[in-house]
């Protein structure tokens, strides 16, 4: 179970931040999109960085699903925020922007409000209203098994 | 202008994506644990469920929304900037939804990780 926590932490983070890095890097090939051309977005479809990056995004959004299944949405979002730390470090390796000393700063804080929320419970308690919850939707699912014979 | 043009994309794209993800949480919720639909009956019937559960279709929408302001928000500014200023004001927003729509148990602690990351974004525009 703990084992399972930490994979998924670092699956979610590491996909988000070297999605966003790839989209960055294929939209810099794509250049400026102006609104009174906006169509020109859908370009964005045929560049290999954009595609790349759009496969790691998939990655990060199953992992989050999974995670989502089991435990509670404030607890999984900062996951995410460690990706911060990585699209940080990737845009300076391998987009050459500058990373002032103040968003380093601002990484740093990020990480540690991350840090402190992953220690905490996964998910909030409740055992009534969760077999409440489950009896309402197989009470749904019923339904719609009706619905549709 | 242009940094007025780039926040309110941004803007857009915490909206859409804090909706989305409240949405996603409370319909991966009403499915169930999705390693252990996996383990049992293989990754198609956990695609069948999640594809049938309208809340996700909608929360999809949402998120596809968010993309778009993204694709367009990263072409105006730097991806350091742009994807933790984003991702991190969507975070304060989602719990803020969290807390009142999906009623989970946002307690001192997740509170206090909320401030960190907002001061956190604040120095990343710095």
């Amino acid at each position: 179970m703990k084992f399972k926590k930490i994979f998924i932490y670092l699956a979610i983070a590491c996909c988000n931040g070297a999605g966003d890095v790839l989209l960055k890097r294929g939209m810099q090939n794509l250049g400026e999109i102006h609104l009174s051309r906006w169509t020109h977005i859908f370009n964005a479809f045929i560049d290999p960085w954009i595609i790349l990056g759009i496969l790691f995004l998939a990655g990060f959004f199953y992992s989050y699903l999974t995670a989502l299944s089991w435990a509670d949405l404030t607890y999984v979002l900062p996951a995410t925020a460690f990706g911060y730390v990585i699209t940080a470090f990737l845009s300076r390796v391998f987009l050459h922007e500058t990373v002032s000393p103040w968003r380093w700063a601002g990484v740093l804080l990020i990480t540690c409000g991350v840090g402190l929320v992953a220690r905490g419970p996964s998910l909030t308690e409740r055992p009534t209203k969760d077999t409440a919850l489950g009896k309402d939707s197989a009470i749904s699912r019923a339904k719609e098994q009706h619905e549709l014979a | 202008m242009n940094s007025l043009k780039l926040w309110t994309a941004i803007g857009m794209l915490v909206l859409a994506s804090s909706a989305g993800d409240v949405m996603l949480s409370a319909a991966m919720k009403r499915i169930g644990d999705l390693d252990a639909i996996r383990i049992n009956k293989g990754l198609l019937t956990v695609i069948g469920h999640v594809v049938r559960e309208k809340l996700f279709l909608l929360g999809l929408c949402c998120l596809i929304f968010s993309f778009f302001c993204l694709l367009t928000a990263l072409s105006w500014g730097d991806a350091s900037l742009v994807a933790p200023a984003s991702a991190s004001l969507t975070y304060i927003c989602s719990a803020i939804l969290a807390k009142f729509l999906l009623h989970e148990n946002v307690d001192r602690r997740r509170w206090l990780s909320a401030a960190l990351v907002c001061v956190g974004v604040l120095l990343l525009v710095k």
